[in-house]
């Protein structure tokens, strides 16, 4: 179990709802692996008010917690509003705060994410940042009331895997009691399995699984990947050696050297 | 027997002309006053099932698989068989091996060969995908032209028909998509542009692969082309929006310069009706046969859903099971 915002999941898989074959592959794929909160995007769905209302109870009907997201807000309004719209049409708090700012990498603009993540929990929200593996960043997000980081490791859909071990585990060390989640990257599930080795509390990841040839069995690797690099991490790996060490003791051998 | 076939889009035109080669005296009613104006009038007209197999699922294909043979057949001169040409900039050649790995019916064509069968994209692209079994059509003629058809064929075809009558007819087929009343069905908004140039010749359809926006061209006959389209779950008809337009028009510029200088001479947003699985259904409801769910495949699926629906209005077994249904019970269990 583990818990955000004083909410046990079940599952340490975030999955995000686009890019899916069709509605019933994603709910099927969302059971296949699982996770116990999906994202959601309003941006693009909002054209025409509640235009998009059939999609989003579509979403509600998988019984999963929904975390809206403000995915393509390239400005810190864009992105309170879109935080708002969202609080309403989902009846949630929760909100995973996306400002984008470079368009071609979908890095995140880590200036305008930290000033709209201190609007947003002084508005009542519990704010799920995308953020860089930047610590100075993240010390300023926690600053801002931000109760959980999502740290990417590999630009969003570039399925490059972690990228920066280093900054991953960095992070994981300066900020051992925040709720870390790996937002963005993972291509397959190894890499997922990889994060979780280091101790991350979650993953979240949306293309790997949509557009993978078969979503659903896709979302169950996911799932056992994810489930495989939590149990190993509390399960206490073995360090790397030089030497060989033979699982079968040599006491007692006629030759010991 | 009388059949009265409801909304003159392609589903119910295409039904009509089953169920009238069938020998039913057949009627189609339509709300709106002519024939544009529907989800059919904005599409792109691409018969391309191998194409489509990369985000749609078996049942798509095996149903449009003959849909260029329909269209020829019924409107001769309106199809066009030049195939599919798909390309992606080097940057995103990553993306072509991806489609590549989805769909089959394609052979790899490099540099030189994309400049023969598309002159003006010589030097543009290092390597694509041909699909040379795929045919396209201009959706607003072959619409038209399946009208004069049913017309000449003694079909009577009303328009601004609000509340057709139902008595006098023994079946009635619905064929409204979005207007119908089902809770299963949502609308997926579609945007396109028609740009004219004639700074650009193209053959067949062109499908540039982009991570973000991806996009195709379809030409139309004096040198305009048909720029779509996009995918956003929303029911909204309202205009094209600024984002949309930007987006389609960065990537016809990214796939040819030239269209930098093209004149938009249309924009258009139609709204597709589509079930949770993205397929089609024939259902029988009493003495009413439902045609829907046809989504972004309404000239590719439009023969086969037609045929469906005529065989069960003739052969009245309302409990024929479609194919794709055992296709997606067996995927599930």
């Amino acid at each position: 179990m583990f818990e955000l915002f004083g909410t046990s999941l079940p599952s340490r898989l975030l999955l995000g709802t686009a890019q899916y074959p069709s509605p019933a592959i994603l709910a099927d794929a969302v059971k296949a692996s699982g996770t116990s909160v999906v994202t959601v995007a309003l941006r693009r769905e909002m054209a025409g008010g509640r235009a998009g209302e059939k999609f989003w109870s579509l979403i509600r009907s998988l019984g999963t917690r929904i975390l809206p997201n403000t995915a393509g807000c390239h400005s810190v309004k864009e992105a309170v509003t879109t935080a708002k719209m969202a609080r309403e049409v989902f009846g949630t708090s929760w909100i995973k705060l996306e400002v984008i700012g470079n368009h071609d990498t979908l890095q995140p603009d880590v200036f305008g994410l930290v000033e709209a993540a201190r609007i947003l929990c002084e508005d009542g929200f519990s704010v799920f940042p995308y953020t860089t593996d930047d610590l100075v960043v993240a010390e300023r997000l926690l600053e801002a009331g931000c109760q959980v980081l999502m740290p990417w490791c590999a630009p969003i859909g570039s399925a490059l895997g972690p990228v920066n071990m280093t900054a991953l585990r960095s992070m994981r060390g300066h900020f051992p009691g925040v709720p870390l989640i790996v937002d963005a990257g993972l291509g397959r599930p190894s890499h997922a399995a990889t994060v979780m080795e280091l101790g991350f509390d979650a993953v979240l990841l949306n293309t790997a699984i949509a557009k993978a040839a078969d979503p659903v069995s896709m979302a169950r690797a996911f799932g056992k990947a994810v489930d495989a690099g939590r149990e190993a991490f509390c399960s206490g790996m073995l360090e790397p050696r030089d030497v060989a060490v033979p699982s079968t003791p040599t006491i007692g051998r006629a030759v010991f050297s | 027997m009388r059949v009265l076939v409801k909304g003159a889009g392609v589903a119910g035109l295409t039904v009509a002309f089953e169920l009238a080669t069938r020998g039913a005296a057949v009627t189609v009613a339509e709300t709106r006053h002519s024939l544009g104006g529907n989800a059919s009038w904005f599409a792109g007209g691409m018969l391309a099932p191998w194409c489509e197999r990369e985000s749609a699922e078996q049942p798509v294909f095996d149903l449009g698989r003959n849909a260029a043979d329909w269209w020829d057949a019924v409107t001769p001169g309106q199809v066009t068989r030049t195939g599919t040409l798909v390309v992606a900039a080097p940057r995103d050649v990553g993306e072509l091996e991806r489609f590549a790995s989805r769909t089959s019916g394609h052979r790899r064509v490099d540099e030189n060969t994309i400049a023969l069968l598309e002159p003006d994209l010589a030097g543009r692209f290092r390597s694509g995908l041909l699909f040379p079994d795929e045919a396209h059509l201009d959706p607003r003629r072959a619409i038209t032209a399946l009208h004069d058809k049913l017309a000449a064929m003694g079909v009577e075809l009303r328009f601004e028909a609000d509340a057709p009558t139902v008595s006098g007819f023994d079946r009635q087929i619905d064929c409204t998509g979005m207007a119908a009343v089902d809770d299963r069905l949502r609308g997926v908004r579609g945007e396109m542009l028609i740009l004219h140039t004639p700074d650009v010749s193209l053959s067949r359809p062109v499908r540039l692969l982009h991570p973000r926006f991806p996009l195709y061209v379809v030409p139309r006959t004096d040198h305009r082309f048909m720029i779509g389209a996009t995918m956003i779950e929303s029911q909204s008809t309202g205009p094209v929006t600024a984002r949309s337009m930007m987006e389609l028009l960065g990537a016809a510029y990214a796939l040819h310069p030239a269209f930098g200088e093209a004149g938009i001479i249309e924009t258009g947003a139609g709204v597709r009706p589509a079930f949770p699985d993205n397929l089609p259904r024939v259902e029988a409801h009493g003495s009413t046969v439902v045609i829907n769910g046809l989504y972004r495949h309404g000239f590719l699926l439009a023969p086969a859903m037609a045929r469906q629906a005529a065989e069960l209005v003739f052969n009245q077994d309302g409990t024929k099971e479609l194919a794709h249904e055992t296709d997606r019970q067996r995927r599930s269990d």
